[in-house]
């Protein structure tokens, strides 16, 4: 009977702590989007900030943070695929260049990101001469997202076996077109977390791209301009803008939304690629 | 499930059932010679002096018992052991005269003329179809009509042309335990290889399925090379034309004896071997 009543006890806990949970994140999204809402309107995902965000829109803001992310992503998606690949598949198990490689990325991983932003001004704005730019903001994001991504996709192409690296071979295949044809599509699910692990932390940062890519709220004309990334917006609405509160409401609400959507979007092209080149017996 | 894949295995026309009949069977010519061949695994050898040859068109089995290194002998013979960084294979294989061993031999081409089974079924997690045209198109196959002659004869080879032929773009991960093995085998042959290497091809499958590859490593014989590493010494003795008894001696595999199979369990010259061909040890 002692049994009974604690296993009662540990399913109360566990009920508990995941109703906790959901409280606050329901409460959190409940209070977004009844101040955020009344807000939101076609002219303020459209037009420019007026008044420092207090009226007007974010259109502005929307396209530099969709620029910033294109930089980010389209830089450290193909490197991280690479360096992933490069860990995974032409290391020895237990060699000294992937441990001490897996070792920097893991601490890399742990690093705060005003300190990537702090690099990336130096780096990208002040010695390679891009200044508060899209660029260097992006490019800081890379670097920021890429030891995660990185580590995710590894993991992704390690779980899958020898069985098929072996059979490969046998056929006399080559490493290449066994990765493209097999090994790739077959991790497309983990190359997909890690971009989305990359991009929601790419689209929530602050720190970084304060001292990168500026936070001019001017339309951006091109990739060397300063532009305002959303997470920057709100965070100077809410900080430093009096009266700019329901803006940062609204702001915050789309950025949530557009989190969502990114996260939908990848998860959704991650399956339709798999489907096309992999059939497992199983769906 | 298996027992409709043997019953329809029955009634299915085999292509080298066919070519068994007109071609000469097992002619005494060493195909492969190896010569005082090593393996060793991070200095520890694991097999040590192995001389022998494999004769054309045969069917040589290699028994013994666990981590006597005949899986070692199996993958240094189309070089797999160059996967594992820590192996490290001394002595010569010749094929034509030719040392597979030395560092200038073409691995491609190799595997292309050496192809493997593996114990567990290890097709990719792709439809049918492609797991056959893969292997081909990295040959250098392309046009359509070749590839499809070339897939449907492969998968007739091992008696899964009638049972597949509706479903070619079906997944071949969703097939049977003994259909992807047969599947695997066809993705070797499909290859036209001389030499098929097979570890333990039917241990991993049900008796009924492990029955209809045991017949079609039998129908494989005299068209196809085949070294086959066994457990099961009623297998060995059902299917072999030769074969080679391994043991440990101190913690290295060694060639105990090797010869005519039939001789080998009648009478065996070895007492080694007399006591595990008549189960007394091993």
């Amino acid at each position: 009977m002692r049994h009974r009543w604690r296993d009662r006890l540990l399913t109360t806990l566990l009920w508990l702590s995941i109703a906790v949970l959901l409280a606050a994140l329901g409460w959190l999204l409940a209070d977004l989007v009844w101040r955020g809402w009344p807000g939101l309107s076609w002219s303020f995902l459209l037009d420019a900030p007026r008044d420092a965000g207090r009226a007007g829109g974010i259109g502005s803001i929307l396209v530099a943070t969709g620029l910033i992310l294109l930089v980010a992503l389209g830089t450290a998606l193909p490197l991280g695929l690479g360096s992933a690949i490069w860990l995974n598949e032409y290391t020895r198990a237990g060699s000294r260049a992937g441990r001490w490689t897996r070792l920097s990325l893991d601490i890399l991983a742990g690093v705060p990101s005003i300190v990537f932003g702090l690099f990336g001004y130096a780096f990208f704005g002040l010695f390679l001469g891009l200044g508060y730019s899209i660029l260097s903001g992006g490019l800081t994001l890379a670097c920021m997202i890429l030891p995660i991504l990185i580590r995710t996709i590894e993991q992704g192409l390690a779980a899958q076996g020898d069985d098929w690296r072996q059979a490969g071979a046998a056929l006399g295949m080559s490493r290449a077109s066994l990765l493209w044809q097999v090994l790739l599509p077959v991790s497309a699910p983990a190359i997909a977390t890690g971009t989305l692990l990359g991009m929601g932390r790419a689209s929530a940062e602050t720190a970084a791209l304060l001292f990168t890519s500026g936070y001019v709220d001017r339309m951006p004309e091109a990739l060397s301009d300063s532009g305002r990334a959303l997470s920057v917006h709100i965070y100077d609405l809410a900080m430093n803008v009096s009266g700019g509160d329901a803006a940062a409401y609204s702001a915050a609400l789309v950025l949530i939304v557009l989190i969502v959507f990114i996260n939908g979007l990848t998860l959704g092209a991650s399956q339709v690629w798999m489907r096309k080149r992999v059939s497992y017996g199983y769906y | 499930m298996a027992i409709t894949e043997s019953q329809s295995s029955h009634a299915t026309p085999y292509t080298v059932g066919e070519m068994q009949a007109g071609a000469p069977c097992c002619e005494p010519v060493p195909l492969l010679q190896i010569r005082n061949l090593s393996v060793a695994y991070s200095g520890q050898k694991a097999l040590d002096g192995i001389s022998l040859d494999i004769h054309r068109g045969c069917i040589t089995a290699l028994i013994g018992p666990s981590g006597c290194g005949k899986t070692s002998l199996l993958s240094s013979l189309n070089r797999m052991t160059d996967l594992l960084p820590n192996a490290r294979v001394e002595g010569r294989i010749l094929l034509d005269g030719v040392d597979l061993l030395a560092p200038s031999c073409d691995l491609t081409a190799l595997r292309r003329r050496i192809g493997l089974i593996f114990q567990k079924p290890n097709p990719f997690p792709l439809s049918i179809w492609r797991n056959l045209a893969l292997p081909l198109k990295e040959h250098g196959t392309t046009g359509k009509a070749e590839l499809h002659e070339k897939i449907e004869r492969a998968l007739n080879d091992v008696g899964l042309w009638e049972e597949v032929k509706d479903r070619l773009d079906a997944p071949a991960l969703a097939l049977s335990g003994g259909q992807q093995q047969r599947l695997c085998i066809a993705r070797a042959l499909v290859l036209e290889p001389e030499i098929l290497l097979m570890d333990e091809p039917c241990s991993a499958l049900d008796p009924i399925a492990g029955e209809v590859v045991e017949q079609l490593i039998r129908r494989l014989q005299g068209r196809y090379t085949l070294v086959v590493v066994t457990h099961n010494l009623a297998q060995a003795r059902r299917i072999a034309n030769y074969a080679a008894f391994f043991w440990m001696r101190e913690r290295v595999g060694n060639l105990i004896e090797f010869g005519a199979c039939e001789n080998l369990f009648a009478q065996p010259t070895h007492k080694l071997t007399a006591a595990y061909v008549n189960g007394r040890q091993g």
